[in-house]
């Protein structure tokens, strides 16, 4: 079951960045979301599953319509947004419109380099302890796993440890990512208010 | 441009936000028993309105949460959730030690009860953040230009 859904959620991921259409990738990036979403519950991540699911697929694939609606929904070669979604395909177009051989040379040192941080992440997976591993060094540690999952019962109430962690013993770290949301709205807020809203033309 | 819904549409959507939000209340108040909390809350109340302004346009949705209560609301959960470490370091607590509000000599349950209380009252902080600054970001990237009337085309 886990494979199937990481099965899809790869073929989620190829769709978005094949699709041409922006207003298609985000509905692509919403189900990837979502697929996410299943995974965590899969894994126990109930919380997780829940953010992912409201956030992921929820606000940030109206955020993202919503900037498409300042942007339009069509890709474009010319501008730098196509190069961040997929560098391969726009350096070996943009490059052989330039230049025929220089085109093939540089998607050679891409999917060289491509390959290389791939191979290297892989092999970096190998030292990680297996999903859900009782024996690993985050769930033995006496002060901060074992000691939460026993006696935050007692300690702070709850009996959703996530939220005792979150509210409680990093309550601190809690309200800095509140007053980070506040910073991003208020920082959009200062950028696009005055400017007299959106131009479809640019 | 914003009334080309069908009635169906507009029919379930004005019915279902005041569902959504009872159930944003829901996750936030459940947040210490299960998945939940005021994120999740917060995002789950902005997506109401959201959906008001995604069905009605983007004036129907302005005016079911108006720049100046948004703009309002985005740092006053910030406001509660330090107010509520701060009013713990002057009942001699340290920053966030919820159960310092229950006074010096509270009793167990007394502690107990105002550790609740702290803990829902940050949860409430952040909801009210979250839900203002995800209807500021969703209003103003959409933001029609002066000449267009709504959101969708």
């Amino acid at each position: 079951m886990t494979l199937l859904t990481l099965l899809i959620l790869v073929g989620l991921a190829v769709a978005a960045v094949r699709a041409h259409d922006l207003l298609a990738a985000t509905a692509i990036l919403g189900a990837y979301s979502l697929m996410m979403a299943l995974l965590w519950c899969q894994m126990n991540a109930l919380d997780v599953a829940f953010t992912e699911a409201a956030v992921g697929a929820g606000i940030s694939t109206v955020l993202l319509l919503a900037a498409l609606t300042r942007v339009g929904t069509q890709e474009s070669l010319k501008y730098g947004h196509r190069l961040l979604r997929h560098p391969l395909r726009t350096m070996r177009s943009l490059v052989t419109e330039l230049h025929e051989g220089d085109g093939r040379r540089s998607a050679i040192g891409a999917v060289l380099v491509c390959a290389l941080v791939g191979a290297a992440m892989l092999y970096g997976t190998r030292d990680m302890p297996r999903v859900g591993d009782a024996g690993s060094p985050a769930n033995t540690h006496p002060a901060v796993a074992e000691h939460y999952l026993n006696r935050s019962a007692d300690e702070v109430g709850p009996a959703n440890v996530v939220t005792s962690v979150l509210g409680d013993y990093r309550g601190y770290d809690t309200m800095g990512e509140t007053v980070v949301i506040f910073t991003a709205a208020l920082c959009v807020l200062l950028l696009l208010r005055h400017m007299g809203g959106r131009t479809r033309d640019e | 441009m914003s009334d080309a819904q069908s009635p169906v549409i507009r029919y379930v959507a004005r019915r279902a936000v005041p569902f959504i939000q009872l159930y944003a209340l829901y996750v936030l108040g459940h947040g210490e028993d299960g998945p939940g909390g005021g994120f999740q809350g917060g995002v789950i109340f902005a997506s109401s309105i959201v959906l008001l302004a995604l069905v009605f346009g983007y004036g129907a949705g302005r005016k079911a949460c108006p720049e100046r209560i948004s703009d309002f609301i985005s740092p006053l959960g910030c406001l509660v959730y330090a107010s509520i470490g701060l009013l713990c370091l002057l009942m001699g607590g340290m920053f966030l030690e919820y159960a310092r509000l229950a006074g010096p000599d509270a009793s167990d349950h007394a502690k107990h009860a105002a550790h609740h209380f702290g803990l829902i009252g940050i949860e409430a902080g952040v909801m009210l953040t979250v839900t203002a600054s995800m209807v500021t970001l969703f209003f103003e990237m959409a933001r029609p230009a002066p000449d267009e009337g709504g959101l969708d085309e």
